[in-house]
């Protein structure tokens, strides 16, 4: 019988048990319908879910709800929006019940006597000329001013097929302002002329990320195992899609046979009541999805179709890493 | 025995509700190198199984069907082994009888 013991060494064995009782319970939640910028390419506006609901205004609502979220075993909480620092009274009444991380652009300072280690991730979409074609500015000027060295924020560097040859510019600019990087790929989701990638590209940019990871080792939060399923879409033979993917949301999920997929995972939309298809865009088509969390999710919940051999279940362990440092359940 | 169940009369129902359990675990999982009897009953089903919460979930769903007992799911952190899952249903089975 294969066991994890048989399948690593004692270095790994230990790396795989400071990982394997996490038990990580994450829901997603749309803080607001408003932002402050408008991205061509954003899934929340492209598809409409800025329309699904009507914004519940009142706090008190907003604590009760994540009080009976708790309750339902959810012990992570990830803000998303429209632009969740819209809305600090709303974050903070995730933030003072239980692990929160917010998505933000970056363009409003998060008041770090109130928030003083509230996980932050920003968006970065390329190089200034990008910014400024996709967002309208270049938001990378303005964000790690307010953020630069900031020990609990990283970057969410969205790699589009613009960016190839041009991906090591954003990394050593990131590293210049003391931040981390996370890398995941653009789904083209307003099919926007020359961002949908391409066979040749997605190789191209493995290669590219992989590069980073070994260059930027300290500033790089990644796994080469995630850029290959993420450009690849295949993980053990399986393609990703519809019915593989972990972050449907679990009150609708009727897919039969169910996949393997997160416990318990709702993204609920900002009245606290309208619950979203699935942790990306709800028009998006599965089978070319590139969002990177349904991706290193797909591999987490995953554990044991990992373990046929010691590199597959190594490359487990760094996937399921990079996630727990991404959320900070293990340093960086 | 290689699940290291004993041959004591005053243990037959555990030790049946173990066997039985290795073959709802094994059948679930899909495991191919394993059998009931080959199941060793204090492998820790996290660190050397490579079980997780909802493997661990759909587990105590097919109890439920089988065994008629629910497992709490604020249960589930202390059930590590397939002894300990063996004895905890024993017990419960015990207290309903």
């Amino acid at each position: 019988m294969k066991t994890v013991s048989s399948l690593l060494d004692p270095e790994w064995y230990e790396r795989y048990k400071r990982i394997s009782k996490l038990n990580i319970r994450s829901s997603i939640y749309d803080v607001t319908d408003r932002c402050n910028l408008r991205c061509k390419g954003c899934f929340f506006f492209s598809s409409n879910e800025h329309k699904a609901a009507s914004e519940e205004k009142d706090v008190s609502k907003w604590e009760a709800f994540v009080e009976s979220e708790m309750a339902r075993g959810v012990n992570l909480a990830i803000l998303i929006g429209g632009e969740p620092t819209l809305c600090p009274d709303r974050i903070e009444a995730f933030y003072k019940r239980l692990p929160t991380f917010v998505a933000t652009n970056g363009m409003i300072k998060v008041d770090r006597d109130r928030f003083p280690d509230l996980m932050i991730g920003i968006s970065l979409w390329g190089d200034r000329e990008d910014e400024v074609l996709l967002r309208g500015k270049d938001t990378f000027a303005i964000s790690s001013r307010h953020y630069a060295g900031d020990p609990n924020v990283y970057y969410l560097y969205t790699i589009t097929p613009k960016q190839l040859g041009k991906i090591e510019d954003n990394i050593r600019r990131i590293k210049d302002v003391g931040l981390k990087v996370h890398m995941q790929l653009l789904s083209n989701d307003e099919g926007i002329d020359g961002f949908s990638w391409q066979p040749d590209e997605l190789i191209a940019v493995r290669a590219e990320m992989d590069q980073m990871l070994d260059d930027y080792p300290e500033t790089v939060i990644s796994s080469k195992y995630y850029h290959q399923i993420i450009t690849t879409g295949i993980m053990c033979g399986r393609r990703f899609g519809w019915m593989e993917c972990p972050s449907v949301t679990d009150s609708i999920d009727q897919r039969d046979p169910r996949p393997k997929r997160l416990t318990n995972f709702i993204r609920w939309a900002s009245d606290l009541k309208t619950m979203h298809r699935c942790c990306t865009s709800e028009t998006r088509d599965c089978s070319t999805c590139k969002d990177g969390a349904a991706h290193m999710s797909w591999v987490m919940v995953n554990k044991r179709a990992h373990m046929n051999s010691s590199e597959d279940l190594q490359n487990w362990i760094e996937v399921y890493e990079m996630f727990a440092k991404l959320y900070r359940y293990i340093p960086w | 025995m290689a699940n290291g169940i004993k041959n004591d009369p005053m243990n037959s129902n555990l030790d049946q509700n173990i066997l039985r359990i290795a073959k709802i675990i094994i059948d679930t999982l899909q495991m191919e190198d394993v059998t009931p009897e080959t199941f060793e009953a204090d492998l820790d089903l996290v660190d050397e199984v490579g079980i997780d919460s909802m493997d661990l979930a759909t587990i105590a769903l097919v109890i439920r069907d089988e065994f008629g007992v629910r497992i709490d799911e604020d249960d589930y952190p202390k059930l590590t082994t397939l002894r300990i899952i063996g004895e905890y249903i024993t017990e419960k089975l015990q207290d309903e009888g």
